[in-house]
């Protein structure tokens, strides 16, 4: 390379002077790259247009590489300087990787930023409020009962909130047990809370009674939809998925072959195939006149699918226990129930907890599927007002807001059980 | 101790009969009262509606079971597309996630956490709805490549002429074939005689060699049909010549690929942080070059951890083309489960088809799957 050869710190004097005039002749050809490519983006004026056109589309790239070559260093005594050249300047392949990703955030950072906030419509009710050419969040605004809570009629969208909110306080209730009601705390989790979280939407949600107003399920929608569906199946699908881990796992032939089939056969098909199979094909399994409503259909095939994916989940923490753990429980004489329900099992769940949570991510990220079925959750309602002749052409916006909602609900997620993970990895 | 195991085993027999009976005898009293038949004779009437992309001759003439087989190869096609692409850029991306540089380190990092958090169905309608609509009409539409258009409608980009297209296809064939046994040929004498043959040069050399000598002497030729616009009427354009990739397809591969490369760059990632730094050290401690040891030592172990999960994610992406039938592409579920069950009311049979080939596309790679795995597992002596 060009500095670190050994012979400049002989001299230190030399080696001084070479430096600073490297250090600046570099500085100075990053800086000029950035300028060029900057004008050329937001001021359509090109200093370097006496160049050739092949090269001149590369300038900055060029003129960026050459001054980190020039400013990279073994050791420089300056703290910044020092750090750069080791974090992004180690050769010239590198340099030039880290000069592109600079130049691409110039290029596409200002736009989105002016599109996002700067030149965006927050103010107003109506369309002719966005005149900037920035996005327009008044359309967010003004259909955002609809995002959250679908048809569901407005004087009545407390009841959604009540519920929610109850459920929620439910809860977190598991988490303030006292130490004496511990061990009853899964079958609170497993059996009550569905019950109550069902009978509360049941009554309050749908109503039709206590003076509520009913409203049918089809109106239901919206976020609090995507969130109905997700908590009820994943609620269910738990236990059952429990039971087919532990089928797959018995040695009694036809316990095991129907559970392998029933997980393979469910893992094996795509979800929107399953939903059309609850849409179109359920009915015609049920007696003449049955009815079941949509909403629990869609709950049911989604529980089924999952089930098998968190069987598969469950069984690789059952998988990951020592066999010193059955031998034990066994050689103390207990049963087959019994060696699972008190050792096995409560050791295995809480080494699957972070797979199930990775678990409820699909499903979540599943959820606007029901669109097949004709229920419109968050994604489905956006396609809905997409097409409203009073707001033609605000689908960016629409998809813009969904996908941070989305975005910010999957990452939390994701980022906790990754917390989880690493938290059950030093306890064993 | 007999009867406790066989108990369990009856009561999840008896639910099982149960519960397939009682479906079965609604489903025949359901079906017999609106006098449809179960049967698949339904296959070879005619479908009368027609596919908007096919890659095989299609019109309303043909039967359902054509149309099925239309809707089928659509699926496979973004599948393909969709796998290979997904596979580059889930390889570069989780080779830069290990890079030295700060800069690429967090860009992919960013990338990964990005896509991998939004629900594909949103990002197939962004990229549709949104992303795609924004591209210039027909007539504004600036040419790329000197040969292409990326217009509102699609991608009209050259297509190829071929004359002796089978000549070249066998060719190529012959060619796989020939470095089939010359790599086995290589593998043998070196094994024998400690000799290493240059083989990817040589089996390069055939691939390319061979099919392009069948354009000089096989008189196989090949020439391009450029796509040109033509005016229709005031205000409606259309090309002429050339390919036709439709939006749909555009969009639907975008999201595909870039929602499944962050898997794949996750498992990529983890594979190379899973071989231990002791492996690298010892490689080179016994003189082998940094590139033999990544070719001889490094990759042979990671992609063994690479490849089953990755396989998982080719599976997913398969399935996950089912979404298709949300923006419109003629895929096998839109096909299919769409449109000609609409037609024909035969749920119970076409849910029943479309389930089916799903099924057998996923269990069939599984097998493969095992089998390979099995084969590249390490053997313990």
């Amino acid at each position: 390379m060009t500095i670190n050869n050994m012979n400049f710190f002989k001299n230190k004097s030399k080696f001084q002077k070479n430096r600073n005039i490297s250090l600046i002749l570099g500085v100075l050809f990053f800086s000029v790259g950035i300028v060029d490519f900057y004008l050329n983006n937001y001021f359509n004026t090109n200093i370097t247009s006496f160049l050739p056109r092949i090269i001149n589309f590369f300038t900055p790239l060029i003129f960026g590489v050459i001054g980190l070559h020039l400013i990279r260093m073994e050791y420089s005594g300056i703290k910044i300087l020092d750090s750069l050249n080791k974090n992004i300047n180690t050769t010239n392949f590198n340099a030039a990787l880290s000069v592109s990703i600079i130049l691409l955030i110039i290029f596409g950072l200002p736009p989105l930023l002016n599109w996002l906030i700067l030149d965006a419509n927050f103010a107003g009710d109506t369309k002719e409020a966005c005149t900037g050419g920035g996005a327009c969040w008044v359309y967010i605004k003004v259909w955002f009962n609809r995002f959250m809570y679908g048809m569901y009629p407005n004087a009545e969208q407390w009841r959604v909130n009540l519920t929610f909110i109850t459920v929620l306080v439910f809860m977190a209730a598991g988490f303030f047990t006292p130490t004496s009601l511990r061990n009853y705390l899964s079958l609170y989790y497993v059996l009550i809370l569905p019950i109550i979280s069902f009978i509360l939407i049941y009554f309050i949600v749908s109503g039709g009674s206590f003076g509520l107003v009913w409203v049918e399920t089809g109106a239901w929608g919206g976020l609090s939809l995507t969130f109905m569906v997700s908590f009820f199946s994943l609620i269910f699908c738990f236990p059952l998925g429990m039971m087919l881990a532990l089928g797959r796992r018995s040695n009694l032939p036809i316990v095991k072959y129907s559970s392998l089939s029933f997980i393979e056969f469910w893992r094996g098909v795509p979800l929107i195939t399953v939903l059309f199979m609850s849409a179109v094909m359920f009915p015609m399994f049920l007696p003449d006149g049955t009815y079941v409503d949509k909403l629990i259909r869609v709950v049911v095939a989604i529980t089924l699918f999952e089930a098998a994916y968190t069987a598969e989940v469950i069984r690789g923490g059952l998988q990951a226990l020592p066999r010193g753990q059955y031998d034990a429980a066994k050689s103390l004489g207990m049963g087959y129930w019994r060696m699972h329900v008190f050792v096995i099992l409560p050791q295995a769940l809480k080494l699957v907890i972070p797979g199930i949570a990775n678990t409820f991510l699909a499903l979540i990220k599943d959820t606007p599927l029901i669109f097949v079925v004709g229920l419109l959750e968050l994604v489905g309602m956006l396609n809905l007002a997409k097409t409203n002749p009073k707001w033609l052409g605000f689908s960016m916006e629409g998809y813009v807001f969904a996908g941070i909602i989305f975005w910010i609900i999957c990452y939390s997620m994701s980022k906790y059980s990754q917390n989880l993970e690493l938290k059950y990895k030093t306890d064993r | 101790m007999k009867f406790k195991k066989i108990l369990p085993q009856l009561l999840t027999l008896i639910f099982i009969i149960l519960v397939f009976g009682f479906f079965t005898m609604n489903a025949q009293e359901n079906m017999g009262a609106r006098g449809l038949e179960f049967g698949f004779g339904f296959l070879n009437t005619q479908a009368s509606f027609d596919i908007q992309f096919s890659l095989i001759d299609y019109d309303g003439s043909h039967t359902y079971a054509r149309a099925y087989l239309v809707g089928l190869l659509n699926t496979l096609l973004v599948a393909f597309i969709g796998i290979i692409l997904a596979t580059l850029l889930g390889a570069v991306v989780g080779v830069a996630r290990l890079s030295p540089n700060y800069l690429i380190r967090k860009t992919a990092s960013f990338y990964i956490e990005f896509f991998r958090n939004i629900p594909l169905l949103l990002q197939i309608f962004f990229w549709y709805f949104a992303a795609l609509r924004a591209l210039p009409m027909l007539e504004d539409a600036p040419m790329l490549l000197n040969s292409s258009f990326m217009t509102i409608k699609g991608l009209y980009a050259p297509s190829p002429i071929w004359t002796n297209f089978d000549v070249f296809f066998t060719t190529i064939i012959i060619a796989m074939i020939a470095i089939f046994f010359f790599t086995r040929y290589a593998k043998k004498k070196q094994e024998q005689e400690g000799k290493r043959l240059p083989v990817l040069i040589i089996s390069l050399a055939i691939f390319i060699g061979l099919p392009l000598l069948t354009f000089l002497i096989g008189g196989v030729g090949l020439s391009w049909s450029f796509p040109v616009i033509r005016q229709m009427s005031a205000s409606s354009y259309t090309f002429d010549g050339g390919l036709k990739i439709p939006p749909e397809l555009i969009a639907l591969t975008l999201a595909l690929t870039l929602y499944t490369a962050t898997f794949i760059a996750e498992n990529v990632r983890a594979g190379i942080q899973g071989i231990g730094k002791g492996q690298k050290e010892a490689a080179a401690s016994i003189g082998l070059t940094p590139s033999q040891v990544l070719k001889l030592v490094i990759m042979p172990q990671a992609l063994r951890i690479i490849i089953p999960p990755t396989t998982n994610q080719y599976l997913n992406l398969t399935k996950n083309s089912s979404l298709a039938a949300a923006i419109a592409y003629p895929d096998l579920v839109l096909v299919f489960a769409g449109t000609a069950m609409m037609q024909t009311g035969r749920a119970i049979e076409i849910v029943g088809i479309t389930m089916a080939t799903y099924l057998t596309i996923s269990l069939g790679i599984s097998l493969l799957m095992n089998w390979y795995n099995k084969r590249i597992a390490i053997q313990e002596k």
